[in-house]
């Protein structure tokens, strides 16, 4: 034998030995497939339960396709590592998990594995499901199981080498999986309490509030610093948050309640869908999480209490009758030639919404108040601009047109420069016309996958009479 | 003045940048197939074409279609030469009150143009923006199924107005 020979030998056994010790860590056994069970064999109230539990869990939201039943999954899920189809979580037993015992679906909850023993990628947002308790597990599972089951193969994922590969995610576990439970603060209250285990655990807020690592992992150092989700930003829900007025407990209480807030404007994106699902849920845990997200916010510093004071007058400064033109709205405080044709197209497109004086909800937002233009990612406001607020099927909902078909990049980028400057107090964005290009075909995509909200009688007294 | 291009022809248009296209088409140039509806870009009757995509004209102020190309349902077909698409919605007996028949037209349209041979999923989903209060919804599916059908075809501009 050479020595090359040998070489290639001892490298072979050592790859084998290293493989086998990775499986040894990768392997989780498969939990025996069971007879789906009778869907009367689930006690009422814990399906009860279990509806305004998958609410908070936003578990349609993912698990359902434009076009699909909903939970049966098939919605692709755009990663940096590739695309992640979602599975079918209706009791299908074939493509479904029809065939879980209570126990194979807790042990998906707890630790992101599959019945059949096969690690599941953390889109599944298990690093939050983990804080679970088994309590409200069980009733997850009561109202999963007692839905319509759907035939319904989860398509395959697009991911490449190496992160085709399920057992490296045993690695990734290892490094970023905290299992602990959210142990409750005695100096907090009850209510607060309550929201810490909801937001951390099944309402998996920081899962798009809170900025991922390289390896797609939440940076627990910056927990709701702001991240991202289906090319929104979702704005950083501590100190950092870019809203012009700062929130407060019922300002959060009033927006997750009813999707819409005055002093900040409607839900858009995926957090309309968030809030559509939080519909189905009681006042006391909207509350709950209300009441522990205020607490992330923490107190404002005095200058952002003044700033919002000024904000909230320029806001409810009588406007003159609905605009003319450009001469009867805010004088355009930026120049040059890009801004003047940003002024004129919110002067012809925009104001008659937006500067009518009256009140949320029927109206749009006075854009001094508005977040996304005081953020410091233009995306979310390319977003809105471009494919605008879908009505909702069979309900009064917020709306506007979206302008992706009348305007061209470069005019969405003139209206971004000239609200930023007249809206806002920050500096220019920088590289708009490339985050209108992208929000473009981004958001053209999430609208054609995305489920429409599915009707749910929604809070609609606070609303009044228009 | 401002120059705005309608149906191949140039058309000078003495209006604020601001007035909705739809009120230009209507009131100036006096095409009148685009319907007012709800003002709001809520309910589809105003949709035109500009540059291959369905517009609701109620919300697009002329500003902003400089150098753009605008078409209106006169634009597809006339009286003695219908279009394929307006041949499909009479074959199919589409409209009753007719009100929402020009804009669903001109979107389905725009459908076609892009893709030949839509699913009626996609049909569906393309034409979710328009409102009908008459119902004839399954009609006007069909409708553009015929068209499709008809556009796909070699001798689709040959037919006239004969159904």
């Amino acid at each position: 034998m050479t020595l090359s020979a040998r070489i290639g030998l001892i490298i072979a056994a050592a790859l084998i030995v290293l493989g086998a010790a990775a499986g040894a860590l990768a392997w989780r056994p498969a939990i025996a497939a069971i007879e789906p069970p009778n869907p009367r064999s689930f006690d009422p109230e814990l399906v009860r339960r279990g509806r305004q539990l998958v609410a908070l869990g936003n578990c349609t939201d993912c698990h359902t396709v434009r076009g699909g039943q909903e939970f049966a999954g098939g919605l692709p899920v755009v990663t940096p590592f590739g695309t992640v189809f979602s599975t079918n979580i209706t009791p299908d037993p074939e493509t479904g998990i029809g065939r879980w015992s209570e126990q194979a679906f807790q042990r998906a909850m707890k630790s992101g594995v599959d019945r059949a023993g096969q690690h599941l990628y953390p889109t599944f947002p298990y690093d939050h499901f983990t804080h679970v308790t088994d309590a409200d597990d069980r009733a997850l599972y009561a109202y999963l199981m007692t839905r319509r089951p759907v035939r319904a193969p989860a398509p395959a994922n697009h991911l490449t080498f190496p992160y085709d590969q399920r057992p490296l995610i045993a690695g990734w576990k290892l490094l970023f999986l905290q299992r602990d439970e959210v142990t409750p603060d005695p100096a907090k209250s009850t209510v607060w309490n309550r929201g810490a285990y909801l937001v951390q655990g099944l309402a998996h807020c920081g899962a798009c509030h809170t900025p991922r690592n390289a390896l797609g992992a939440e940076r627990t150092a910056a927990s709701f610093a702001g991240g991202q989700a289906e090319n929104w930003v979702a704005y950083a829900l501590n100190a950092a948050s870019p809203a012009p007025v700062p929130w407060t407990e019922d300002a959060l209480f009033d927006y997750l309640r009813n999707g819409w807030q005055k002093d900040h404007g409607v839900a858009r994106g995926p957090m309309a869908q968030v809030v559509n699902n939080l519909s189905l849920v009681d006042d006391d845990d909207v509350r709950a999480i209300a009441a522990y997200t205020a607490d992330i916010f923490g107190p404002p510093a005095a200058g952002r209490i003044q700033g919002a004071e000024a904000v909230r007058a320029e806001a409810a400064k009588p406007r003159s009758g609905p605009p003319q033109t450009s001469a009867s709205t805010s004088a355009p405080k930026a120049s040059g030639p890009d801004s003047t044709e940003g002024a004129a197209i919110y002067v012809a497109a925009c104001a008659s919404c937006h500067e009518t004086g009256r009140a949320l909800p029927y109206v749009g937002v006075d854009l001094h108040l508005s977040t996304g233009i005081n953020a410091p990612d233009p995306r979310n406001v390319a977003n809105t601009i471009l494919y605008g607020l879908a009505a909702r099927n069979g309900e009064r909902s917020p709306i506007m047109p979206g302008f992706a078909a009348s305007m061209t990049d470069a005019q969405v980028t003139a209206l971004l420069n000239y609200l930023r400057a007249t809206f806002s107090k920050q500096p220019p964005w920088s590289n708009i016309a490339q985050t209108v290009a992208d929000a473009r075909q981004a958001q053209a995509a999430f609208l054609q996958t995305a489920a429409e909200p599915p009707n749910i009688a929604i809070h609609t007294s606070p609303r009044g009479q228009p | 003045m401002m120059s705005l291009k309608i149906n191949g022809q140039d058309h000078q248009v003495d209006a604020e940048p601001d007035t909705p296209l739809l009120y230009v088409l209507r009131d100036d140039i006096k095409l009148n197939a685009a319907k007012y509806g709800c003002g709001l870009g809520q309910c589809g009757a105003c949709t035109v074409i500009v540059d291959g995509n369905a517009v609701f004209s109620c919300v697009t102020p002329i500003l902003l279609l400089k150098d753009k190309e605008i078409t209106t349902l006169e634009g597809l077909g006339t009286i003695e030469k219908p279009a394929p698409i307006q041949r499909a919605f009479m074959a199919e007996q589409s409209a009753q009150c007719g009100y929402c028949i020009p804009g669903m037209m001109m979107r389905a349209q725009a459908l076609l143009q892009r893709n030949p041979n839509p699913t009626d999923q996609q049909i569906r989903a393309e034409l979710a923006p328009h409102l009908c209060r008459c119902g004839t919804h399954m009609r006007i599916l069909r409708a553009v199924h015929r068209a499709a059908e008809m556009m796909t075809r070699a001798d689709a501009g040959d037919q006239g107005g004969t159904l």
